[in-house]
């Protein structure tokens, strides 16, 4: 526990010296509000907002939560058909993971032209970036079995599924859930960027109309806003791995005999 | 028991000359006989284990198991790999089970089987245990206890104190011996060592490599049950002379000797 404690000390008291500083300097050189706003009028300006507010985090929320679901549960099912034929490892696998380099928030546009203006296509560009890492970790796990457990499952004549669900499946765990943090990751990013493009809600949309009319202040509010929802999400998913408590992490912490 | 008739298997490696991994093997292994398979690395060694259980095809020839002609992956052979392959995430039982679920037997009537092989083993108090919590000859001993569980009459065994110390080694040997004699299988044992070759086989195969051929098959002289002692008797030493000249010899005519 007290290393737990010992563990985060150092940022938190980090991250409030930073924000002293801001403050500090901000005052001192008497910044002009929409250049640079200090840390008390950021937070004093989503004061005014918070009825507000409520709307847009819940928008943005649920268009990463659906783009996400999503980029997981087809990221799973597509990596395991791909690693189900050596045709398709062979020739799908690389171009997945050459994708990984293709900006995806770039067909933000496309997709409102295609899907309209509505939350699909912002929900779309979320799923997209979210998807590919999922998708080649998976499959990266599910390709790490020695080639002897293969070939003992051989002579049981086990058939795929059981390879599958018993072999495959816990191996590439770790993986999955590295996958699924970038997901989450990426899938918030994804839909800010979609809202950018078009919208007329979300955390996305609150600071481009704020930085329209140069509210920096309300901008730099819904900026803090975004990472923590993006933190807190990525905090869900890794302590949903922790209660699971899978084989891997007893083996971080755990010694040898 | 096993019948390996005329066997040759070819490799036909992507872009180059096809290699002659084994020439015209003939070797008849008898019921509950202990072999062990000898022989510099690259000599087919193992490729021979891989095709009496069917997991590679033959170029030529032919190979029984009693009385069946092996074409595919042959169920009735319990494997022991160089490395224990066990699964982190199942425990000790957990592991030992993984075949019986795999054959869809009922666990339940195995549990005593694998209660009673964790206790042959020496593990008896771990089945608890992960194997990351296990040293490196119990991991093994884990995985001896796998190929056993579904008492196949054929035991594999593809260097498997391989990547044990030599210490672990040597007890892991008289270990397997132990076994043997509780739970009689024919074993089909391929190590590099030509004193563990000796020391556990009733006869051992001595193999020249490229291509693989059977240079000799020795009829080990020494009684059982054998012992730690055993090194240093006359006959034991005759028996590691005459391996190392066939094997050395071998070698030497392949390089053009020195």
């Amino acid at each position: 526990m007290r290393a737990v404690t010992e563990k985060y000390i150092g940022p938190t008291l980090t991250l409030l010296a930073i924000i002293a500083i801001w403050e500090l300097a901000v005052r001192l050189f008497s910044l002009p509000i929409w250049l640079l706003p200090a840390p008390s009028k950021i937070y004093l300006e989503l004061g005014d907002w918070w009825t507000a507010l409520p709307k847009h985090i819940w928008v943005t929320f649920y268009e990463t939560f659906l783009g996400f679901t999503a980029a997981v549960i087809l990221g799973v099912i597509l990596a395991v058909i791909i690693i189900s034929s050596p045709f398709l490892r062979n020739t799908v696998y690389p171009l997945l993971v050459v994708t990984q380099s293709v900006p995806k928030v770039a067909l933000a546009p496309i997709l409102l032209v295609w899907l309209g203006i509505n939350v699909w296509p912002i929900i779309t560009v979320a799923f997209l970036v979210a998807f590919f890492p999922m998708v080649v970790n998976m499959a990266t796990g599910l390709t790490l079995i020695p080639p002897e457990m293969l070939e003992m499952s051989r002579i049981l004549r086990a058939s795929w599924w059981q390879v599958l669900i018993k072999v495959r499946f816990p191996m590439a765990l770790p993986h999955f859930f590295a996958g699924v943090k970038i997901a989450i990751a990426f899938a918030v990013i994804g839909a800010v960027i979609g809202e950018f493009v078009g919208s007329d809600s979300g955390l996305g949309f609150l600071i481009l109309s704020a930085s329209a009319r140069m509210n920096t202040s309300l901008g730099f509010g819904a900026i803090v806003i975004l990472s923590v929802l993006g933190v807190g999400l990525f905090g869900v998913v890794a302590g949903i791995e922790r209660l699971l408590s899978p084989w891997y992490l007893e083996e971080e912490e755990g010694s040898q005999l | 028991m096993i019948r390996i008739h005329n066997v040759t298997k070819i490799f036909q490696i992507k872009d180059g000359e096809p290699v002659t991994a084994l020439q015209d093997i003939d070797l008849e292994v008898g019921e509950k006989e202990f072999i062990t398979i000898v022989g510099p690395s690259g000599c087919g060694k193992s490729t021979l284990l891989k095709l009496v259980v069917g997991l590679l095809p033959l170029n030529q020839g032919e190979i029984y198991i009693r009385e069946d002609k092996v074409t595919g992956p042959y169920r009735d052979v319990g494997m022991v790999f160089q490395q224990p392959i066990l699964m982190p995430w199942r425990t000790v039982m957990e592991n030992v089970l993984y075949p019986i679920e795999i054959l869809r037997l009922s666990g339940k009537d195995y549990r005593r089987t694998a209660e009673e092989l964790i206790e042959l083993t020496g593990l008896r108090g771990f089945d608890k245990h992960k194997p990351r919590q296990l040293s490196g000859g119990m991991q093994q001993r884990v995985s001896i206890c796998r190929a056993l569980i579904y008492d196949p009459l054929l035991l594999l065994m593809d260097e498997p104190f391989g990547a044990l110390d030599a210490m672990t080694r040597e007890d892991m040997g008289f270990e397997l011996l132990r076994i043997w004699r509780e739970r009689m299988k024919t074993i089909l044992f391929v190590t590099h060592s030509i004193s563990e070759a000796v020391l556990l086989a009733d006869r051992v195969v001595v193999f020249t490599p490229r291509p693989g051929r059977i240079a000799k098959v020795i009829n080990v002289k020494l009684p059982r049950p054998r012992d730690a002692e055993m090194e240093f008797s006359p006959e034991f030493r005759e028996h590691v002379k005459e391996i190392k000249d066939l094997i050395f010899s071998a070698r030497g005519a392949a390089n053009g000797a020195h």
